[in-house]
């Protein structure tokens, strides 16, 4: 599935500093019977937003108006366990495009790269800094350029840089995904298979 | 080659197709697994462009997330999972993929049916819309979940881009005591590491525990190496490894068995191999282990004490034990359990069902729990009917239901309420794993039984010779 190209994001952010968020509390497996990809957003984060009646959970974060934008800010080891894309649907669906943390998971790391969603690794210093600036003004504008691999907070003079393949920021600045890629190279995967032993 | 490879170096090394320049490598995939869940938006991007898979013979399926696991011969009655069900055997019909769908007597568990089966093989790279497909890793494949656009990669391509892990060795020598079981070694290894402690790592396993431990073991301790961030787990094949595999249905035979076994026999680490990370434990210092939190890290010793604050920082610590409704400094022995689970991926094998049957032998079901014991497929619940372990397990008051994944993930009808204490053979204790607001305790299939016979945790030790 086609994704908008990703260049440079200029948003606030929306902090969650807590650790270890598995892609069970992203998206419970309970919303995963669909066999399409759509509305995936609305479930993210399902059983922190709602309570089981279905009524809303005040101070979770994403039902609190002083915090919004395109950007998440996560505490370490973001997207945890499950390798679930569903998660990954959820979180771009929401309207998210970059989450910073300081560690992802891996499965979850590929499935953004896969989907559009820019995973930004800062240091733990950076993140808890960006908190604070977050939590001091929650309309400060963070850009994330991903050209430059730069992720900076102008009015705080807050900057950092951040690593991402060259093939993968070819992809997301263009759009790309990987089949079109394999797709090309179809004649070397048939001449491997032919060689192979099981 | 030189003499200083690892393991998995020499196995993705041989199955890499072309290397994409600061890039990833295009890895050739041997085996692709395929489940309900992760597929069919992958198989709608095929549609919308125009592709068929592959190599469908490369390709197996099977249904286990969704399906119920009574009344498996009655239409399923979640329209939802029904819809998700029929989607999956529509595909494969179109695209030629063999489909064990429900009913089918080898569906199962998607990691359960693959050694089943001989599709898993040393060697072998096997993929799967699933994290927990490092299981496969027991017999020396390199084997990893995926998400759904990869899966429609392989799909179409039967490759995936993936950047070349960095390699973890974890060497355990001595012998485990008495009442120790592979869950536990891996629950021990996972609280030392935590869950993001082995995170951009392929591990592998070493050291006399490994090699003593039989196939179905070895498969637990491979399934939980996600559980600590790891994209797989494995261990050199063995003499045990070919055992099992042999005259499986889909393993070499005859002239291509001889070969395979030529390629098999130089799957293992060199000794000078160079690994990025490495850990040793003692055998001696594993003790039957239990979770008190909301992830698999944060397990402890039944004779230890729930600690004061732990890996993943002060806050992430009080919600979790908050969410448990646990205290610190409290002791895991003697709390009440509502439910218990024996099953899974990880522990849903006919040795974990007669290991459970040992400690529940003479003795009655708990009147204050439920119990639902969910074979890993029906290979697995052919073969405890045959052995007596099922008739055993009845006879203590325990009903055996039919195979799936079941409460291991709160996607079918086996879900433990809110509030409710679950001790759980399954892999993930995660908030609301076990159906929204369950609290979960992961422990070995021993340590359950012996929670379902008194209704609160209990040392299993007393119960085994």
């Amino acid at each position: 599935m086609a994704y908008e190209p990703f260049t440079i994001l200029k948003s606030s952010g929306v902090p969650l500093p807590i650790e270890n968020v598995d892609t069970d509390q992203i998206i419970p497996a309970r919303f995963l019977k669909a066999t399409e990809r759509k509305g995936f957003g609305d479930n993210l984060f399902r059983d922190w937003r709602y309570n089981q009646d279905d009524t809303i959970i005040k101070d979770f974060v994403l039902n609190d108006p002083t915090y919004k934008g395109g950007i998440l800010v996560a505490g370490k080891n973001f997207g945890s366990g499950s390798s679930r894309e569903h998660a990954a649907w959820s979180i771009y669906d929401y309207g998210f495009r970059c989450i910073i943390s300081s560690f992802f998971a891996d499965i979850f790391k590929n499935n953004c790269l896969n989907i559009g969603v820019l995973p930004v690794k800062v240091e733990p210093t950076f993140l808890k800094d960006l908190y604070e600036i977050i939590y001091e003004n929650p309309n400060t504008e963070i850009m994330v350029d991903l050209p430059s691999q730069l992720v900076l907070v102008e009015e705080n003079n807050l900057a950092a840089s951040f690593e991402i393949s060259s093939y993968k920021k070819n992809n997301l600045l263009n759009g790309f995904d990987d089949i079109d890629y394999l797709l090309n190279i179809k004649n070397e995967i048939n001449d491997f298979a032919k060689k192979t032993l099981f | 080659m030189g003499n200083n490879l690892t393991l998995f170096d020499k196995v993705w090394e041989s199955h890499v197709v072309k290397r994409v320049s600061d890039g990833p490598d295009i890895l050739f995939i041997d085996r692709h697994l395929v489940h309900e869940v992760t597929s069919p938006v992958a198989f709608q991007g095929m549609k919308e462009r125009n592709i068929k898979v592959l190599f469908p013979a490369r390709t197996f399926a099977t249904a286990d997330h969704n399906t119920p696991t009574i009344n498996q011969h009655l239409p399923v009655k979640d329209a939802m999972s029904a819809n998700q069900l029929k989607t999956l055997e529509k595909n494969t019909e179109e695209h030629d993929i063999s489909y064990w769908g429900l009913g089918h007597k080898k569906n199962g568990i998607v990691h359960v049916i693959g050694p089943e089966n001989g599709i898993t093989l040393p060697g072998a790279t096997i993929v799967c819309g699933d994290s927990h497909t490092s299981t496969h890793g027991a017999f020396g494949a390199i084997a990893f979940g995926i998400g759904t656009s990869e899966v429609e990669m392989v799909l179409s391509t039967q490759c995936v881009m993936q950047m070349k892990p960095k390699k973890m060795r974890i060497n355990i020598d001595g012998s485990l005591k008495k009442g120790v079981t592979p869950k536990d070694v891996a629950l021990f290894i996972i609280s030392n590491l935590s869950t993001s402690g082995a995170t951009g790592c392929f591990v592998e396993y070493s050291g006399d525990v490994f090699s003593n431990m039989s196939m179905e073991g070895r498969m637990t301790v491979c399934n939980l190496s996600i559980e600590m961030g790891a994209r797989g787990g494995m261990i050199a094949p063995d003499q045990k490894t070919y055992e099992f595999l042999k005259e499986k249905e889909f393993a070499p035979k005859g002239g291509k068995w001889k070969k395979a076994m030529e390629y098999w026999s130089t799957l293992y680490s060199d000794e000078n191999a160079i690994f990025d990370v490495e850990y040793v434990f003692k055998a001696e210092s594993i003790e039957p282990m239990i979770t008190y939190g909301t992830n698999p890290g944060m397990a402890i010793g039944l004779s230890k004490k729930i600690p004061k604050s732990a890996q993943g920082g002060e806050n992430s610590h009080t919600k979790s034990l908050t969410y448990m409704g646990f205290n610190d400094g409290e002791s895991m022995v003697g709390k009440k359990i509502d439910f218990v689970f024996l099953g899974s991926c990880t522990n849903g094998r006919a040795e974990d069902f007669s290991a459970f049957a040992k400690v529940v032998k003479g003795h009655q079901k708990s009147k204050n729990v439920t119990a639902w014991l969910v074979p890993g497929s029906h290979f697995v619940a052919k073969e405890i009917r045959k052995n007596g372990v099922a008739k055993t397990i009845e006879k203590a008051g325990f009903e055996i239901r039919e195979p799936g994944c079941s409460a291991c993930l709160a996607m079918n009808d086996d879900k433990v309420p809110p509030g409710k204490y679950a001790i759980s053979t399954s892999n993930r204790n995660f908030e609301g794993r076990q159906g929204p607001g369950s609290r979960t305790l992961l422990a070995s299939p021993i340590m359950v039984a012996a929670a379902a016979i008194t209704g609160k945790i209990t040392d299993p030790r007393k119960y085994i010779d």
